[in-house]
């Protein structure tokens, strides 16, 4: 099996100054990687080059021969806080603008109006369509950018940080979601919250700089130093939690 | 009420009309593209560094709209270009341009031989002195626009709402934002002569504001700004007429007073 995205020691930044170094990885169709590291390490800088946003300063990124001839392969879910919330755009409109001129089955604009009404609907949100994005509630806008992501029916779907400014309840929901869209599509996730997304995710990338990748799920105390200071979890009781040893 | 239909008999006052028509559409529009990306600053930028070319053309006597275009445009690609690629920062470029074109203004009509009868009504407008090839200047860029935007409506809006997302879907967004601005700077010049360039900004700005208190929907916004600056524009040029005060003046008086009644109203009701 090919991989879907193909990372060759990537180096990119912004201007000239780089801000990730010679990154290798490769994600395959079911994978679902969650990519943690302190802020400024260059978790967002990568999207943006899986994206093709950033241009590579050095290495490459290739895409399996399926995916380039899509025009939209991936669904982006951007940090929601970026959002200018007072922008005059309908729920409706935010979803619509992810089926962008995507090149392969191009749909008549009523079949378009008909899958982003199936899929809001599914979503729960199908009541706040006409509504001003201005107007709801961190879930809700959570709800309508994930629709944005999903329109378009992507290879892979890339979220970042979607766990901030949404209330507790919807992010239980927004992850058994991912899970389940997970058997449909790659899911790469950016995240502070190691924790919460560690017990959904299959493999784990820390991004500092450089990347480390884990094939597997669990924490290491290497992985919580490369946020460079102490760093504590804290969390109420009864959930199941694991607590990972101190390496020699 | 026969006052204002011998008023439509005169030649001045239906050129008068048609300008008001055709500024309502023209900064109805692409006021409500401004205000929802936040780039009314730019868009002062660009009127002011305008008055660069009416100096020039002054100067070398050609027709000042010519020289507020040519002023315009390239004050419009010059900010773009120094906060792309000279990594100045937005605001400074913007004010750099403005000052700029300002002063160039100011030193040509300075230089330029004899009394310059128009200036004031380039810096201030008067509705009531729009040539007929003005307005036919003006009739043409509204198509422009109308046609513009009813074509690309839905990239128009998603590139506006979402820059980085639409270029992650391959739209060509420099393409189209170079195409915009250079349509913000043709509407602030043909515009000029209406309410002139100290006040294009409020014909830009007010009706979307006045708008924004009913829809927050692109789409309506468009067509509602359109009403409110038609509205005000035209109400603002009978004033003008009867209490015998300047026309651009009063017809921004005229916006912001439907403004403020119209706040005032949803306020309480």
């Amino acid at each position: 099996m090919s991989p879907l995205i193909k990372i060759d020691s990537l180096t990119v930044g912004y201007d000239k100054v780089p801000v990730l170094h010679n990154v290798n990885l490769e994600i395959y169709d079911n994978d679902f990687l969650g990519v943690i590291g302190p802020n400024g390490g260059g978790k967002t800088t990568l999207l943006k080059a899986i994206l093709g946003l950033l241009r590579p300063m050095q290495g490459k990124i290739t895409f399996r021969s399926d995916i380039q001839k899509r025009n939209v392969p991936f669904g982006y879910l951007p940090q929601v806080k970026h959002m200018d919330r007072n922008f005059p755009i309908t729920v409706f409109e935010v979803v619509r603008s992810g089926y962008l001129m995507k090149k392969n089955g191009v749909l008549s604009n009523s079949g378009i109006k008909q899958k982003v009404d199936t899929l809001i609907h599914e979503m729960g949100i199908f009541n706040i369509r006409n509504k001003a994005i201005g107007d709801l509630s961190g879930g809700q806008m959570q709800r309508v950018f994930l629709c944005r992501a999903l329109i378009s029916d992507p290879f892979a779907l890339i979220l970042d940080e979607p766990d901030t400014f949404v209330d507790n309840r919807f992010e239980g929901e927004l992850y058994e979601r991912l899970k389940e869209l997970n058997n449909r599509m790659a899911i790469i996730l950016v995240s502070h919250d190691i924790g919460t997304i560690s017990s959904y995710v299959k493999s784990i990338a820390c991004v500092n700089g450089e990347l480390y990748y884990h094939p597997d799920n669990i924490i290491t105390q290497e992985q919580l130093n490369s946020y460079n200071c102490p760093i504590k979890l804290i969390t109420h009781g009864e959930i199941p939690h694991t607590v990972l040893k101190r390496h020699q | 009420m026969n006052d204002i239909l011998i008023l439509f008999s005169y030649d001045f006052f239906q050129k008068a009309f048609l300008a008001a028509v055709f500024a309502s559409i023209s900064c109805g529009i692409i006021g409500t593209y401004i205000v929802s990306r936040r780039i009314v600053f730019v868009s002062g930028g660009i009127t002011h560094a305008s008055f660069g070319g009416i100096g020039l053309a002054f100067y070398l006597g050609f027709n000042p709209l010519l020289g507020a275009v040519a002023f315009a445009v390239m004050s419009a690609l010059g900010i773009q270009f120094f906060t792309k690629v000279g990594r100045v920062r937005e605001d400074s470029s913007i004010a750099i341009w403005w000052s700029l074109g300002m002063a160039v203004g100011i030193i040509f009509v300075f230089i330029t031989p004899g009394y310059t009868p128009n200036l004031m009504s380039y810096l201030f407008g008067n509705i009531l002195t729009v040539s007929k090839s003005e307005l036919w200047w003006m009739f043409i860029l509204i198509t422009g626009i109308i046609l513009f935007f009813a074509f690309y409506y839905r990239m128009i809006l998603y590139v506006a709402f979402d820059e980085e997302f639409a270029r992650a879907a391959g739209l060509p967004v420099s393409l189209f934002n170079y195409l915009i601005i250079i349509l913000i700077a043709l509407t602030v010049v043909l515009n000029i002569r209406v309410v002139g360039i100290i006040l294009i900004l409020s014909l830009l700005t007010i009706p979307q504001a006045t708008a924004n208190i009913f829809t927050k929907d692109f789409r309506k916004l468009l067509f509602l700004s359109s009403f409110f600056a038609f509205f005000g524009s035209i109400s603002g040029l009978l004033i003008s007429y009867y209490l015998d005060i300047p026309s651009g003046a009063a017809i921004i008086f005229t916006l912001v007073i439907i403004f403020g009644l119209v706040k005032l109203y949803k306020h309480f009701f």
